[in-house]
């Protein structure tokens, strides 16, 4: 099959909604598919992929998670155990809790996250040196959304 | 008009509620458990905030969670869908007092509408007929327990009101058992429930079950759209549900239509509602109402045209009831028979992943579900994935097209209780219509 209509059908599919295309010519074939968690839904024609791309949503941070994972060191995860408002510091005239590089213990208070007008304070259940804090103060958070990257 | 709405519930209903935002430039925000992030409409809602881990009480029964999620991303209305907190007075409370609309009544009518002496009284008030009994605790007099039994009308439930589920009961057939079966239930409800306080009732042998779809709106309209028959039941589940109810004539329907719309102004309703009876020889009998959209209104929405979802979206809105009572009239006859991930003879739910599924269509069929091919039903909620609905010219017709559709329909990979549901379309007494709500688990030789 000609390489300038297999770019062809990349570039249709890439101006799209649709997340795979087939084409059979004869005893040739081509299949090209979005890379996108969705992709098993495609059987069902009416279903397609939220628009991760382009997020409408005013709250940062809550699309689907898809494809836009920022890159961040890996390690042990500490994890929202709840949703609402991550603020990073007990108040907005206060240093922050931990930083990156700083040792914690198990029961230090990492962060606090707001929800129904109550600040609740969130312990570390790790100790560890934070390597990354993957959320930005006052960014709203959903239930197991990882905070921070802790090295044990 | 509501700008945002947060869905506060899982599966087809939240699916439901979301088509209904769509049509309406509503913006949906759909919360869910760690289980649920592949739902069918978290993938299409336009934001989506994980609440909980997949146990039902830390996520959809988290209620603050679901209001934080609401604050998170300034939405101006929740929907609770049906089951969960839909029903939960102080869910509609907080919800409201942290400064979003809650789509469904107010919260002290959720909480009469729950207490079933008050709602009986709050009926008698209105003249919706209730099940004939003593109306409070049964007189100490055993000529005047005579009496009332006499009045009401023989057989007589004795009824522990410390009881439920079936216990601290006692059914009377003759006068001569009366006051010995009062003594004993009295005795058996003092020693299990530590409250010998018991009531009758007139018991009803061989009843149909038959509800009746309300709408109200904040401006004094209200609205009933027709009745259901859902006798079908296994276990106290629903299993298939009807519009209209067989045999039920107009003038039966106008009757109870206006007394239950009645009652919704009186009691200062707002939104969908249904009021359910219990219908033996011609007569009907309220017992309780429920204070939320149900699980069958696809049925009332085929044979009335009425898009419920919309309309309560609108109410919720503060917008008048467009729609008059002369507006509503049946036309046809619609059946919808819930598909559930079960095992079809022993009920065992079944999880997994749903390999294929193909829908059946055509003329009058309509399907409502949430999952699709390579979905994987979780196992931690309630086994229905999906619910079939057609509409057809008359019931007969109904009956054949369900029919023909379950036939079509396939779902590989789990078990479901399709061939369950063909037996019932195929059944002689469910094709003559009118079956009581014992029928199903005789059939079945429960």
């Amino acid at each position: 099959m000609d390489v300038r209509k297999i770019k062809k059908l990349i570039e249709l599919i890439e101006s799209s909604d649709i997340s795979e295309l087939e084409i059979i010519e004869g005893e040739e074939s081509v299949r090209i598919s979005r890379n996108s968690p969705a992709a098993e839904v495609v059987a069902t024609p009416a279903v397609a992929p939220p628009p991760v791309a382009t997020p409408a949503a005013p709250a940062a941070g809550l699309s689907p998670p898809a494809v836009e994972e920022p890159d961040h060191p890996s390690g042990a995860t500490i994890d929202a155990p709840m949703v609402g408002t991550f603020y990073s510091a007990a108040s907005p005239t206060s240093p922050p809790f931990v930083t990156v590089g700083q040792k914690v213990s198990v029961g230090d208070t990492l962060c606090i996250i707001e929800a129904m007008k109550m600040l609740n304070q969130i312990e570390s259940d790790k100790a560890g040196t934070i390597k990354a804090i993957l959320v930005e103060n006052e960014q709203p958070v959903e239930f197991g959304q990882p905070l921070f990257v802790i090295e044990e | 008009m509501i700008k945002k709405l947060l869905i506060a519930n899982r599966g087809e209903i939240a699916l439901r509620i979301l088509r209904a935002c769509r049509e309406m430039g509503i913006k949906t925000v759909a919360v869910h458990s760690t289980a649920d992030r592949d739902l069918k409409h978290v993938r299409l809602a336009d934001e989506s905030v994980c609440i909980g881990p997949p146990s039902s009480m830390e996520s959809y029964l988290n209620i603050p969670a679901i209001i934080s999620a609401a604050e998170v991303t300034n939405a101006d209305a929740i929907h609770p869908g049906y089951g969960f907190l839909s029903e939960n007075a102080d869910f509609a409370e907080r919800v409201e007092s942290s400064g979003f609309i809650f789509v469904g009544p107010r919260a002290d009518t959720i909480r009469i509408m729950g207490d079933k002496i008050e709602a009986k009284i709050a009926m008698h008030k209105s003249g919706v007929p209730c099940v004939p009994g003593s109306d409070g605790p049964i007189p100490d007099d055993p000529d005047k327990c005579m009496s009332m039994a006499e009045e009401i009308g023989y057989p007589i439930i004795i009824k522990a009101t410390g009881g439920g589920g079936g216990r601290g009961m006692r059914v009377v057939y003759d006068p001569s058992d009366l006051l010995e079966s009062i003594v004993l239930t009295k005795t058996e409800a003092g020693q299990a429930f530590n409250n010998d306080v018991v009531f009758m009732e007139k018991f009803l042998e061989k009843p149909r079950h038959v509800e009746f779809q309300v709408l109200a709106d904040t401006h004094g309209n209200a609205i009933h759209l027709c009745e259901r028959d859902c006798s079908m039941q296994r276990r106290n589940q629903k299993v298939v549900e009807e519009a209209p109810a067989p045999g039920v004539s107009e003038a039966q329907r106008n009757k109870i239509g206006t007394a239950v719309a009645n009652a919704c102004r009186d009691i200062g309703y707002r939104g969908a509602g249904t009021f359910e009876f219990l219908y033996e020889n011609n007569e009907f009998y309220f017992i309780e109402m429920n204070t939320r959209l149900q699980v069958e209104h696809p049925v009332t929405e085929q044979i009335t045209g009425v898009d419920l979802v919309k309309q309560q979206l609108l109410i919720a809105s503060g917008k008048e009831l467009k729609i008059k009572q002369e507006d509503i009239k049946p036309n046809g006859h619609a059946i919808e028979c819930r598909i559930n991930a079960e095992d079809p003879e022993t009920f065992m739910p079944s999880p997994g992943k749903v390999e294929r599924f193909h829908v059946p269509g055509g003329l009058g069929v309509r399907i409502d579900s949430h999952i699709y091919g390579g979905y994987s039903v979780p196992p931690y909620y309630d086994s229905m994935i999906g619910k079939l609905i057609v509409h057809a010219e008359d019931r007969a017709g109904a009956i054949k097209r369900m029919d023909g559709a379950l036939s079509e329909m396939v779902i590989e990979g789990i078990k479901t209780n399709i061939s369950l549901q063909r037996r019932i379309m195929e059944d002689t007494a469910f094709i003559a219509g009118g079956a009581g709500i014992d029928y199903l688990e005789k059939k079945l030789g429960l």
